[in-house]
């Protein structure tokens, strides 16, 4: 199992590595944008630009920009945005917001989600089944963005209880601040939530049918007993991995709630890089999301193997 | 023989044959429709769907506009027709609900009303009363919250003409009898207040009418003749004896107090027909939606038959040869899905929009790595149906690779694979919509609209405007969950193992 663990974690590095390679290139090529001719910035970012091989081919400039990260975890200067700054210090204060508001989504889907997917499955067939399932379908289809505008007119708009935008400052857990966070975190939620029922669903309606479930039943267990102790339980092989998953997921899906909501988080940076342009930033972001996504598919290969000794990869030896 | 009583042979005398099937035999597709059926919440979803399609299709058609008109007043304005409107009713009456109006108010619109002849007042929700006092009296003071006919209520407006375009408006009015031009009212004569061309009648310094004893407005027309920008011989409003001037100089042209609904109805040719309202660019939406939705249809499609053709080939090399081709097939495709799609929209955005424009740069976009799901799909069929004996048995009569792979075991795929393709419309759609709304990708140049421009300039006026958001997330709601209903749909009925199984 580590063996094959390890396997996997080289392999991932390696596919970031190339993914990158072709990312940076393709940002290199691009044209750079133009300096402001007299702002005492501008030589230092020249400067810089010499010293990060702007001249040489762009395999040095990979190298270089390899090495940099390396040696002093330098991701180069912003150039337009922040100019002048350390791309990297940008990206820190940027990315509390968004990891606090995807981790309340999580945290806030994980009960509801469950409980309504075990209702779903303990009530299979009956009208409460039905319900929760058309709405689990029609909430998975619709963009995350279309609640977001329906959150944001009617609780914040109509009825006044939410502010429009997420309060300013880095004060995460004051009242103000968590009351500013319900509606993105509330329009994260809505498409995770339904994703956790839908699965939770599935799998327990599968494993309630099971034998040993009827064992569990005949020894007196009730049926709240039964489906918690012994049914959720073989269903989490399947849910914590989507956990994992999904947070990860989100971290970089939440691009649009965060425009939504004025979130000052890695997604309005990535946005904001895009339209400026600044290359360097955007070339930050873009191994952000890359690694996001990566770890998140290597996450749940592994974590099914961790929980479930039978589908454990490497156990073949 | 002898008959014994008790028994009778019942098949004594005629023939036994088997009967010929009389029902018709069901081909695979009829049975996947025959499933399809079966799931009624499905075939809801494909009826939505067929009606949204043909509201892509027919609403750009039936609109009286195109998406090039684009209205400069009538900007993010409520739901309106004609017929509505002048019967003064609340639904499609352009109808906009203003809180807290004094009796000042209700007086400017009561002003617009008697000058135009068109009331923008639809009627009073509430009435508040409020005691106070004022120099040492008791007064109670109204206040009201009214919906107000939002295009009634622009009223008049300034607007300089050309002597040229002048004239053809007052033949137009002499034509017609519809008074587009109203008398000129000089600041000096309404306080100095120079912003508000529906002010015609006496002010005080803060603006409100100043009546006369009977509660009437009392007119303040220019009538210097001196001023009068071109000679003007059409209709006059009533109460005018000709002394009135219904232009003033200005620079070479005209200027002119005219009233705006009906100068539209001189400009368009008909009054504003807004089914959905307008947007924040003035475009009627209901057009809008339609060209927005045509274009993201028929790009979803495209990326759909791109991806599937590249997929379909990829997949059955994968798949066929496996070992070592497959191996490296894989891990190419392991690369690709690993950048983010926000990077590799940007990317060829960046590098291929100045070149190739910007719908073919996104388009490659989309295909650079969408093509993967279905090669995976195709690879896991021909996994599962290239050792079978049919197939081994036509290589052994000398099936080239090519035949062995699209004419036998394709073929056993294109079920699966054709309902997957009604799902990746939906996310193509999906991912469309986000980037436009984001900005990334900026369409409007190529089809004057798409939904994801629609719904951030509807974002923008939420608050002031909720219809110009409200019918594009409908729209784009419905479509999604129509299309993905009707895919799980598709796929469950092609899919025999899960058949029967109840949901």
């Amino acid at each position: 199992m580590i063996k094959y663990s390890l396997q996997r974690i080289f392999y991932m590095i390696l596919v970031f590595f190339i993914i990158m390679l072709m990312c940076f290139v393709l940002i290199r090529m691009l044209p750079l944008p133009v300096l402001p001719p007299d702002d005492p910035h501008t030589q230092v970012v020249e400067m810089r630009r010499e010293a990060m091989g702007y001249n040489e081919p762009y395999l040095v400039q990979f190298g270089l920009f390899i090495r940099n990260i390396f040696t002093h975890f330098d991701w180069g200067v912003s150039d337009k945005l922040y100019f002048g700054q350390e791309v990297w210090e940008v990206f820190k204060e940027k990315l509390p917001a968004t990891v606090i508001v995807n981790l309340y989504s999580i945290l806030l889907s994980i009960p509801i989600g469950i409980f309504l997917g075990m209702l779903a499955a303990l009530k299979k067939n009956t009208w409460v089944d039905y319900t929760i399932s058309t709405l689990v379908m029609a909430v998975i289809s619709v963009p995350s963005f279309v609640y977001a505008f329906l959150i944001q007119y009617f609780f914040c708009f109509r009825l006044q209880w939410f502010p429009f935008v997420m309060e300013s400052g880095t004060d995460y857990f004051s009242p103000e601040m968590l009351r500013s966070l319900v509606p993105p975190v509330l329009a994260l939620s809505f498409g995770v939530i339904a994703g956790f029922t839908r699965t939770t669903r599935a799998e327990l309606a599968e494993v309630l049918d099971s034998d040993y479930m009827l064992l569990a039943k005949i020894k007196g267990l009730t049926v709240f007993q039964a489906t918690i102790r012994h049914g959720l339980r073989n269903c989490f092989v399947v849910i914590v991995p989507q956990i994992f998953g999904e947070f990860l997921g989100i971290l970089s899906g939440s691009l649009i709630i965060e425009k939504i909501f004025a979130i000052p988080g890695v997604g309005a940076l990535t946005l904001n890089a895009i339209n400026g342009p600044d290359y360097n930033v955007f070339m930050l972001s873009t191994a952000f999301y890359t690694a996001i996504g990566l770890a998140a598919g290597l996450v749940v290969d592994l974590s099914y193997g961790f929980l479930d000794p039978r589908i454990r990869m490497g156990a073949k030896e | 023989m002898s008959q014994n009583p008790k028994f009778l042979f019942v098949h004594d005398e005629t023939r036994r044959v088997d009967e010929a099937l009389s029902t018709k035999p069901r081909s695979y597709f009829g049975d996947a429709l025959y499933a399809f059926r079966q799931n009624r919440s499905s075939v809801a979803a494909a009826w939505i769907l067929l009606f949204l399609i043909l509201f892509a299709t027919f609403a750009p058609i039936l609109s009286p506009y195109s998406i090039k008109d684009q209205d400069r007043i009538y900007t993010n304005y409520p739901s309106f027709l004609p017929f509505c409107g002048a019967k003064g009713w609340t639904f499609l009456g352009g109808t906009k609900t203003y809180d807290s109006q004094n009796d000042a108010s209700m007086l400017f619109w009561q002003g617009i009303a008697q000058e135009t002849g068109m009331d923008p007042v639809i009627k009073k929700i509430h009435t508040y009363e409020t005691a106070g006092r004022r120099r040492g009296e008791e007064v109670v003071r109204y206040s009201y919250d009214i919906e107000v006919n939002a295009y009634y209520a622009v009223g008049n407006i300034y607007q300089v003409f050309s002597y040229k375009e002048f004239e053809r408006l007052q033949e137009w009015q002499n034509e017609t009898g519809i008074q587009v031009v109203y008398p000129y009212v000089h600041a000096s004569d309404i306080e100095d207040i120079k912003n508000n061309p529906n002010l015609w009648y006496k002010v005080t310094e803060k603006g409100v009418a100043d009546l006369d004893e009977e509660g009437r407005f009392i007119p303040v027309y220019a009538t210097n003749k001196e001023d009068e920008g071109a000679a003007y011989d059409s209709l006059r409003i009533p109460g005018d004896d000709g002394s009135y001037i219904y232009s003033i100089k200005k620079s070479g042209a005209v200027q002119c107090r005219i009233n705006y609904y009906n100068y539209y109805r001189y400009k368009n040719g008909h009054e504003p027909m807004y089914l959905f309202g307008t947007s924040l660019m003035g475009m009627d939406l209901f057009c809008a939606i339609g060209m927005g939705a045509r274009f993201s249809l028929l790009f979803a499609l495209l990326v759909a038959g791109i991806n599937m053709v590249i997929g379909i080939l990829y997949g059955s090399l994968q798949g066929y040869y496996g070992g070592a081709v497959d191996m490296t097939l894989d891990r190419i495709c392991d690369i690709l899905s690993g950048v983010p799609f926000v990077v590799v929209a940007t990317l060829f955005q960046l590098h291929l929009s100045q070149k190739v424009g910007v719908v073919p740069s996104f388009l490659f976009a989309f295909v650079l790595t969408g093509w993967i799901g279905v090669a995976a799909l195709t690879r896991k069929q021909f996994y599962r149906f290239k050792g079978m004996e049919y197939v081994l048995a036509a290589r052994a009569l000398g099936a080239s690779d090519r035949r062995l792979m699209f004419a036998h075991i394709l073929p056993n795929a294109a079920g699966t694979l054709v309902t997957s393709c009604a799902l990746i419309i939906p996310a193509v759609i999906s991912q469309e919509t986000a980037l436009s709304y984001l900005g990334i990708v900026d369409l409007s140049s190529f089809t004057g609209t798409t939904l994801g421009t629609l719904l951030s300039q509807g974002n923008a006026s939420a608050t002031t405007a909720p219809n110009s958001i409200l019918w594009p997330s409908i729209f784009l709601g419905l479509l999604m969950i129509s299309f993905n209903l009707f895919g799980n749909g598709l796929r469950d009925a092609f899919n025999p193992t899960t058949r029967g199984t109840g949901n």
